[in-house]
């Protein structure tokens, strides 16, 4: 069943492959077990592995968080029974604890707002799972994310998902060429609705599970008071960015994020009684600055660290279409490579654009936007 | 396939299944209540108490003694929460446990402490993971009244050190002090007789030895105080109440005693294939580490080590690597002690045996039982190279941050 040494390992996943070697993630939702499922169907000698998160994990699940529980490792578990594969829970409590947590509570406390999926494709289920599952002899993970993925001669090329609204290319674009060429996402052609129809078909108790939503590790949802808890309370101000007023005091910079415009505690509407939006985080000084939502508008990003997922760099200019959060906030745009930074000019403008976020780059096509590149957005203007 | 995690359970014997069938045939047509008055009953009883008087013979227990459970956790939880709770005073609620016990022991220790108002004492191991005399009698030493209760298990379930049970449990005998041992992995592995241990209280399970799961007895000496920790009838010596399962306890009795009357002989062929396996692993894996006691010398005229058990520690490996590439392999066995969510935790045995933590999750358990074969052996053998080897390359990624592979 094992071949010996690693020759076999590097043998790239590829449409219309013969069988290899899957090691599928399920967390126990109804995405991963359907990819699961589609990759045993297809042929493939399929082992699933649920990734224990939380060195405390709860007993049952509480709310919509479909990841972090025993009972969702259970779920994850009876899947794999129906599908007749070997099923294991492996601990990646402390990676994920310090590659993605730790990460999350220090970017909040530079008075950036990070993407903790992103972090946690790019760190553990395509790093450190990955790793271990190729050190294992599997050729490829299976993840139940909505993106379309294809390797031709080698080549990967990651494209938006078939259906729009569950679309998850934004948290795999910061993936280089030689994780997505180990990675399987069987669901990107698939809308979801479809995917809850066939989990009911195949008979996966899981088919009507909640979807879930939030952050899996801060279980009520509550993001403030967990960062609360993590950082303690570092007070600043609130200033008024045009006039530099101060508006009222905070119990830290972590409580924000840019185009904010709840839950910001001002008491002194604006002089011309329109709402008013947080423009910028500053740590060193604990200011927030706040100020009309047209001064949100954002016409130019530059953006570090670039990822190339098809392994090209951008060459020169190229007109493509930038998105700056996971859903919504697209806008044409210009970019090109300044100094192994990413320099995005927008044709129109976007709101909200906020540090420590992504910037993902498509080539717009019919059959899917494909995915040029990601990189985090440093500074806008 | 390879079955080498008899400690976690074991198939069930002939004697047993055809005990257990035959009753369950009976019961077709008739079937009685052990504690009803009338013929069905009676009939019903007297099996129970055949078996009860069986399972004495073969420990070296008085039937009397011997306290029909639900299975080993439950054995331990009675003694241990029974017997504090019986002896507790303002002046005497300490309780003393091995580092190493099961969870059934030190999970229940701990829930005295925080509900019940226990002070718990861990005695410490040596490298073998072996409580010493001169141990428990130090933890005794400073106020013999305010002990409450000692429990310390006959062998340990992960590593397979032996205790030297009657020595302990004569220093608290010296002090009026009861002593509890899990004895699950010590019987018909090892001698056990109860009165000659000088115990108070002794766990076994059913399930472990060739019976059926869901049956556990607790011995428990005639002068023991014990508060029930189940309420209700007022079954077994009104301490534990609950209607007799008939079928599984006729059916550990018959357990019990052919695992104890083959016990010598059985215990001669797995350390046998035990010691090959050791040295098996070692010419393929020359740093492999035996974990617990070597098993070349005895405690009180018994083996040191559990005859069946073999423990090694692979370094650089994950344990949780190890079984999956061995279980594709068809081999089974255990990274340790298991875990409700599945996860191998490093094993509390090995960190109180105070082995590195990355060591403790490098660990595999081999436990051999009364269908194992020298093939077992040969297959672990051929297998273990390889699979040591592709774990190795996989390191310990999942526990520890490494460099990161340019090119995969």
């Amino acid at each position: 069943m094992w071949t010996r040494g690693r020759a076999a390992v590097r043998r790239p996943v590829a449409e219309g492959m013969t069988a290899v070697r899957v090691l599928a993630a399920m967390s126990g939702g109804v995405d991963s077990a359907v990819a699961a499922a589609r990759a045993v169907a297809a042929g493939h000698d399929v082992t699933g592995v649920h990734l224990a998160l939380s060195a405390k994990p709860g007993t049952l699940r509480t709310g919509a968080r479909g990841c972090c529980t025993v009972e969702d490792a259970n779920d994850a578990r009876r899947v794999a029974d129906l599908l007749g594969i070997p099923f294991y829970v492996w601990d990646f409590a402390q990676r994920f604890d310090e590659d993605v947590v730790a990460d999350f509570v220090a970017e909040y406390a530079a008075g950036r707002t990070p993407n903790p999926c992103l972090k946690c494709n790019e760190r553990i289920k395509f790093a450190a799972l990955l790793d271990k599952a190729v050190a294992l002899g599997f050729d490829a993970v299976c993840t139940g994310h909505y993106a379309r993925l294809s390797v031709v001669d080698g080549r990967a090329e990651l494209r938006r998902s078939a259906d729009d609204g569950k679309d998850q290319s934004y948290v795999l674009a910061s993936l280089r060429p030689d994780q997505l060429r180990h990675a399987m996402f069987p669901l990107g052609g698939s809308v979801k609705a479809d995917v809850r129809a066939e989990a009911a078909s195949r008979g996966l108790a899981v088919a009507d599970k909640p979807d879930s939503h939030d952050i899996c590790f801060i279980p009520d949802g509550d993001t403030r008071a967990f960062l609360d808890r993590r950082l303690g309370q570092r007070p600043g101000e609130l200033v008024d960015d045009e006039t530099g007023e101060v508006l009222g005091a905070h119990t830290g910079v972590h409580g924000f994020t840019v185009g904010q415009r709840h839950g910001l505690g001002l008491r002194v509407p604006a002089p011309d009684g329109r709402p008013r939006y947080v423009l910028s985080l500053e740590p060193v000084s604990g200011a927030v600055r706040v100020g009309a939502a047209e001064r949100l508008a954002v016409r130019e990003i530059v953006a570090e660290r670039p990822v190339w997922p098809s392994g090209d760099a951008l060459a020169g200019e190229v007109d493509c279409v930038a998105q700056v959060r996971a859903h919504g906030g697209t806008a044409p745009a210009v970019a090109s490579v300044v100094d192994d930074r990413l320099v995005v000019r927008l044709s129109g403008e976007l709101r909200g654009v906020a540090p420590g976020q992504a910037v993902v780059l498509y080539r717009q096509d019919g059959a899917g936007d494909v995915v040029l590149g990601s990189a985090m957005i440093a500074a806008t203007s | 396939m390879t079955y080498l995690d008899h400690a976690a359970t074991t198939p069930m014997l002939p004697d047993a299944v055809t005990a257990m069938t035959t009753h369950l045939n009976e019961a077709l047509h008739a079937r009685g209540n052990a504690s009803s008055l009338h013929t069905s009953g009676r009939r019903a009883r007297r099996l129970v108490e055949e078996s009860r008087e069986e399972i004495a013979a073969a420990l070296g227990a008085r039937p009397s003694e011997v306290v029909f459970t639900a299975g080993g956790t439950e054995s331990d939880n009675l003694a241990v929460t029974g017997i504090y709770l019986a002896r507790r005073t303002p002046q005497r609620r300490r309780v003393l446990v091995s580092a190493v016990e099961h969870h059934a022991v030190l999970e229940t220790a701990q829930w005295l402490v925080e509900h019940e108002g226990a002070e718990l004492t861990l005695l410490e191991v040596d490298a073998f993971g072996r409580v010493h005399d001169d141990t428990l009698r130090a933890a005794i030493a400073g106020d013999p009244g305010s002990v409450a209760l000692v429990s310390v298990m006959w062998a340990n379930n992960e590593v397979g050190t032996v205790n030297p049970v009657r020595e302990l449990a004569t220093t608290c005998a010296e002090h009026g002090i009861p002593f509890h041992t899990d004895a699950v992995q010590a019987v018909g592995a090892i001698p056990v007789d109860f009165a000659a241990s000088r115990a108070s209280a002794l766990t076994l399970s059913g399930h472990k030895l060739g019976g059926p799961f869901g049956v556990g007895v607790l011995l428990l000496g005639r002068d023991v105080p014990c508060q029930p920790v189940l309420h209700g009838g007022g079954q077994e010596r009104e301490v534990r109440s609950g209607t007799l399962d008939v079928t599984g306890i006729v059916a550990t009795a018959a357990a019990v005693r052919v695992s104890v009357a083959g016990r010598a002989e059985q215990a001669e062929r797995l350390a046998g294939l035990r010691d090959e396996l050791v040295e098996a692993v070692r010419a393929v894996v020359p740093d492999v580490i035996l974990n617990g006691d070597p098993g070349q010398s005895d405690v009180d005229g018994a083996p040191s080590r559990l005859p069946g058990n073999a423990h090694f520690t692979f370094p650089g490996c994950a344990g949780d690597s190890l079984l999956m590439l061995l279980d594709a392999r068809g081999i089974e066995c255990s990274t340790g002690s298991a875990c409700t969510a599945g996860v191998a935790q490093p094993s509390h045995v090995l960190l109180a045996m105070d082995v590195d933590t990355d060591l403790a999750r490098g660990s595999l358990r081999f436990s051999f039982g009364h269908t194992s074969t020298r093939a077992d052996v040969r297959a672990v053998a051929e297998a273990i190279g390889p699979v040591v080897e592709r774990a190795r390359n996989a390191g310990l990624v999942g526990a520890r941050r490494r460099v990161e592979v340019s090119a995969r």
